[in-house]
């Protein structure tokens, strides 16, 4: 994986997929170790994501890489009309590897062609969010022991939520089962459903939410965004349907794990933070293991 | 029938050296001419539309005097007018005859219908790769998603 750019979870394939998790496990095992640090780190985020620049940051830190970057666009000459081109272009003569977010969908396929240094894609619009697909795979191998033939429900926003579309695309190496609720008005894209039917894989669609939770082994939970709705009333009217409460899971798998990209607003009650079920802070923290072993791989300093 | 043949060809005149498009069907005619920019083309252009084909009940024909097509203007057109069928014409003779093919990738040619796709918003070219040829569906090599026939914009 040596000098190669992560822009889509396509871009590796599945043996990659799994070499990662295999030493992201490492990293977990020992994650502060000084191997990174002949190497500059520039983290470029054209658009604001505190939680995965954070992430990557301390990654970078606990293998002693050097970082340069900014955090917003604001301060930089973006704001002076300077294109993506030209902007990538400066930045890859001034460090080793470019972790990069960017508003627009496609971005970071652009500048991996313009960079003379790999791109990790750290989310580009709407489009693909891979290092966040990569650890909650480790998460999922991690909580269920395996990856194949596992029964997975996606709940909430299927149509602009990113981590669903890249997620649901690497299971599909994975004989799963796939299970979809949201509203109407967010169903899965035809464009990532052709990956499953590529497959000859099984899924289901639905809008009711209760039904699903004695199937799935995980329940992975997204956000329903106000801005997504034309109409404001087709919010209102479906805003409360696609909330966990502790009292759904009495039905559930005992190996069932919930899990959550986060940021977290009202779609996962408090209460269900206590029982074991729930994942999503330990999956966060997991980030930081898989994102060391993509610096790591990628700058060639493990194989 | 083979003076009805004639007959029938000779609706539009013949062109000494050019290309023929023919088989266009015949709703897609003004398209076909609208994006290999025809409107301005300065020879002899000769078309004609509606006409009756066995093939496809009606047809369109369009006739480019002293123009021989680019592979990237072929690809435009099987874009457009998939059945076409491409008529080398030199000295009044027919030299060369091909259906025009729909390729497995498309560049520079078709604008993403993503408004929020890079490509709508650097200078760049456009880069896709057709994954249904039947329907006509593009996945853009940068937003990766799919640019349809029904909002599918030439450069």
């Amino acid at each position: 994986m040596r000098n190669k750019s992560l822009i889509s979870i396509n871009d590796f394939t599945p043996e990659e997929h799994i070499r990662i998790l295999d030493l992201a496990e490492d990293f977990e095992r020992q994650p502060t170790q000084r191997i990174l640090e002949e190497f500059v780190v520039a983290t470029l985020f054209f658009e604001p994501s505190t939680r995965t620049r954070l992430s990557f940051e301390s990654a970078a830190s606990r293998l002693g890489a050097r970082l340069i970057g900014f955090s917003e666009p604001a301060s930089t000459s973006l704001q002076k009309g300077e294109s993506l081109r030209d902007t990538i272009r400066t930045i890859s003569n001034y460090s080793d590897l470019i972790v990069m977010r960017h508003p627009r969908e496609g971005s970071a396929r652009f500048a991996s062609e313009v960079s003379s240094v790999p791109i990790i894609n750290a989310g580009d619009g709407t489009n693909q969010h891979p290092t966040q697909t990569l650890l909650d795979l480790y998460s999922i191998r991690k909580t269920q022991g395996k990856l194949d033939n596992l029964e997975i429900a996606f709940v909430g926003d299927l149509k602009y939520g990113r981590t669903v579309h890249s997620l649901v695309m690497a299971f599909c190496n994975y004989n799963t089962t796939f299970h979809f609720v949201s509203p109407e008005a967010l169903k899965l894209p035809s464009s990532v459903k052709m990956h499953i039917k590529d497959k000859n894989l099984i899924y289901h669609q639905y809008t009711d939410f209760q039904a699903v939770v004695p199937k799935a082994d995980i329940i992975y939970m997204t956000r329903i965004q106000k801005e997504r709705f034309s109409d404001p009333l087709d919010y209102e009217k479906v805003k409360n349907s696609y909330i966990l409460k502790k009292q759904m899971l009495e039905d559930a798998k005992p190996n069932l794990k919930i899990l959550h990209p986060l940021p977290r607003v009202n779609e996962i009650a408090i209460d269900v933070d206590e029982n074991p079920m729930a994942y999503y802070f330990t999956q966060a923290l997991n980030g930081v293991f898989v994102r060391q072993a993509l610096l790591a791989s990628i700058l060639g300093v493990v194989a | 029938m083979a003076k009805k043949e004639i007959r029938k060809e000779l609706k539009v005149s013949a062109i000494e050296n050019g290309t023929v498009i023919d088989h266009i069907p015949s709703q897609n005619v003004f398209q076909v001419i609208r994006i290999l920019n025809l409107a301005e083309y300065p020879n002899q252009l000769l078309l004609a539309t509606n006409l009756e084909s066995q093939k496809m009940g009606k047809k369109g024909i369009i006739k480019v005097s002293n123009k021989f097509f680019v592979p990237q203007e072929i690809n435009k057109i099987a874009l457009v007018a998939p059945s076409a069928t491409l008529i080398i014409i030199r000295d009044f003779n027919v030299t060369e005859k091909k259906q025009v093919k729909i390729p497995g990738k498309v560049e520079k040619i078709v604008k993403c219908f993503n408004p929020n796709c890079i490509t709508n918003n650097e200078e760049m070219e456009t880069h896709f790769t057709v994954i249904d040829k039947k329907d006509l569906k593009l996945r853009c090599n940068y937003c990766e998603k799919i640019t349809a026939k029904d909002n599918m914009v030439f450069i």
